[in-house]
């Protein structure tokens, strides 16, 4: 994928669509351990990023992750992913409580030219560290989610895209009234990843 | 009028003053352009006025010219509406709904694992009740033992019996002459083939229990009965009533390797730690030692490592914690009636736990944190305690009289109780054996042709 230059290293829309893809995955998987979805035992610490990223071990959990960012890089690569949604919604009601964001924008001259930008590796690395760190912290500030969860993941596409049989039409799950805070966002040059994280607004704290 | 003054002075310089061109000077500048609907026209822009009415509809497609306010707007609606060329997708297998771990109403999806463990069925009575004519009621012996063969044996008055526990047949080992006799003490070797017998005339004799013949003798090791007898791979540690502990090499002639001097009083609790490396030994002077093979002996008489003093009552039931290594559990007689955990390294007690009954034997659950105790006076009752909260998770009654004698199957499932009361019970306290035992259930007279032989 990168060839070692002296500071900066070259980056191809495949290469670029990986980071953004593997990315999703442990983020996807930090999220889940961080609010609880999942219960902590069943995660296992690697590491990556040059931090101790939590994976989890369940089966299930793991194919669907998979599954999907297979999926992901095939639209990255395509130029037509726009933002990735994961939701995490109670199992009692199904009702949306949190929704984490992350939208992407993509260097259209590079899927349509194929040409490769160049970025150093390790700055992209610090940049994706910045965000998972957040993911982390955000503990602190979300609200608790007491009952039981369940997760999944909202692709928004190009209209144009044709829909795999594994995939079918959503909503979009919105929440009504949301608190959002941003976070970092991280940039390959090619793609420009923004993430954002929407949650229901906890009635007990007084409305500012 | 005052306008005019208002305009950079650079749009006057080139310019003559006339006084009826004033207006027209003015004029010029669209900066002064005055009417009577707007008269201050300074903050109006004519330029970008007019370039929006007419080329500002083409605009729209050109962000920069947006202002940030409409195109946050614009987003929004188009979110809302679903009116950008955007596509949802949601993948059409979803990720697997989390096991739940804590308590909950909804029970669609509890997590039956833990709580059918802690909700084990444990029977209230014995599975299975043998008639056992002739047991000595003394409580300082030790008249039964189950052998990693899952072979019982028993001893009644001057015999030995054997029951197969897989198909629940009954033979005789031995009978031994009234002379020698009563049998004080029984144990398997841990190959469960060969089974040390000891007799009140101080003998211990050594059986093969598949060739059914004596192996040999031991002799001269004791003063009077042996109440305790306990394997150590091929060392058969005996306990007598003189107060003497002595470890014999079965294999070789001179048989006595170690003498462990100590108690006043009869040895009745004999036990090696599941390492083989410490030995505890209770007696009637309500002392407990421990012994450890690697103190190296001199004159072959062997200092002990801890004294435990703590029981003011005889002690016979000892069991080593299969699961926490150095861990003793040790139950006092009549007048203690409590229970004590030491650290053997240590020498420490641990715990207390006062059970209100006379303990006559202990067995820790293999397979579980709990430990099993026998009593005597007033209930009889087996008391299973969950470790290390010591809550009583169940008390088993049946017998009549103090049950005196306590057993495990190899398997850890099945607990054997002899009591005074002349009856051996099968209690499966343990948890459920995996496999049913093809033998006659619940014959409440398994010894009866064996009983006719007298």
């Amino acid at each position: 994928m990168v060839s070692r230059t002296v500071a900066k290293d070259i980056i191809t829309l495949r290469g670029s669509a990986a980071i953004v893809s593997e990315f999703f995955g442990y983020a996807a998987n930090s999220i889940l351990y961080n609010r609880g979805v999942y219960p902590e035992e069943s995660f296992v610490k690697v590491k990556k990023y040059g931090l101790p990223m939590l994976l989890t071990q369940d089966d299930g959990v793991k194919s669907f992750i998979s599954n999907l960012n297979a999926q992901l890089s095939e639209w990255l690569e395509a130029g037509k992913l726009q933002r990735v949604v994961l939701v995490i919604m109670s199992k009692a009601t199904g009702e949306v409580l949190e929704r984490w964001n992350f939208s992407i924008e993509t260097d259209n001259e590079v899927v349509e030219k194929g040409v490769s930008r160049e970025k150093s590796d390790k700055e992209i690395m610090r940049e994706i560290q910045a965000i998972m760190r957040q993911i982390a912290s955000s503990i602190t500030y979300l609200p608790c989610l007491d009952e039981p969860c369940v997760f999944d993941v909202l692709a928004y596409t190009d209209k144009d895209v044709a829909v795999p049989f594994t995939w079918i039409e959503s909503d979009a799950k919105l929440i009504a009234n949301p608190q959002m805070v941003k976070l970092h966002s991280f940039d390959t040059k090619i793609h420009k990843v923004d993430t954002l994280v929407s949650y229901k607004n906890d009635d007990e704290w007084e409305e500012q | 009028m005052d306008a005019g003054s208002l305009n950079s002075s650079s749009n006057l310089k080139g310019q003559s003053r006339y006084p009826l061109q004033e207006q027209l000077l003015q004029r010029r500048n669209s900066k002064e352009n005055l009417d009577r609907f707007i008269p201050n026209r300074s903050a109006m822009d004519f330029d970008y006025a007019h370039f929006m009415l007419t080329e500002g509809m083409e605009g729209k497609e050109n962000p920069a010219v947006i202002s940030p306010s409409r195109e946050a707007y614009r987003k929004q609606l188009a979110e809302a509406l679903n009116m950008n060329r955007t596509r949802i997708l949601a993948f059409k297998d979803k990720p697997p709904t989390p096991v739940e771990l804590f308590p909950h109403q909804h029970s669609s999806s509890f997590n039956p694992v833990k709580s059918a463990k802690s909700r084990r069925n444990i029977p209230q009575t014995s599975e299975r009740t043998l008639d056992a004519p002739d047991l000595v009621d003394d409580f300082y012996l030790n008249l039964l033992d189950w052998g990693s063969s899952n072979v019982l044996a028993i001893a009644l008055g001057n015999s030995v019996y054997l029951w197969d526990a897989s198909n629940g047949s009954t033979s005789e080992l031995v009978t031994i002459d009234d002379e020698i006799g009563p049998v004080t003490s029984v144990n398997w070797a841990p190959d469960g083939r060969h089974i040390a017998i000891g007799l009140n005339n101080s003998e211990v004799q050594l059986w093969d229990s598949a060739a059914n013949r004596q192996l040999r003798t031991l002799r001269g090791c004791h003063r009077s009965r042996v109440g305790s007898l306990a394997w150590n791979n091929h060392i058969l540690t005996t306990g007598g009533m003189d107060g003497q502990i002595i470890n014999n090499d079965v294999r070789i002639r001179s048989h006595i390797v170690e003498t462990y001097r100590g108690h006043q009083q009869e040895v009745c609790g004999l036990k090696w730690s599941p390492s083989g490396q410490q030995l505890a030994s209770g007696g009637n002077d309500n002392v407990i030692h421990i012994w450890d093979r690697s103190v190296a002996s001199s004159n072959s008489v062997t200092q002990w490592l801890h004294r435990l003093e703590d029981h003011t009552s005889a002690v016979k039931a000892l069991a080593w914690c299969p699961f926490q290594s150095n861990l003793l559990a040790s139950g006092g007689g009549g007048g203690d009636r409590t229970i004590k955990f030491w650290n053997a390294h240590t020498g420490s007690c641990l715990n207390s736990i006062d059970t209100g009954s006379q303990v006559c034997a202990l067995l820790w659950n293999k397979n579980e944190r709990e430990l099993l105790s026998s009593h005597g006076f007033t209930q009889n009752q087996l008391t299973l305690w969950k470790y290390p909260s010591m809550v009583k998770m169940a008390e088993l009654t049946g017998h009549t009289s103090r049950v005196l004698f306590m057993t495990q199957s190899p398997d850890g499932c099945t607990v054997a109780t002899a009591a005074g009361d002349e009856t051996l019970r099968f209690w499966n306290v343990f948890g459920a054996p995996e496999v049913s035992k093809p033998a006659p259930k619940a014959n409440p007279e398994p010894f009866s042709h064996v009983n006719r032989i007298r």
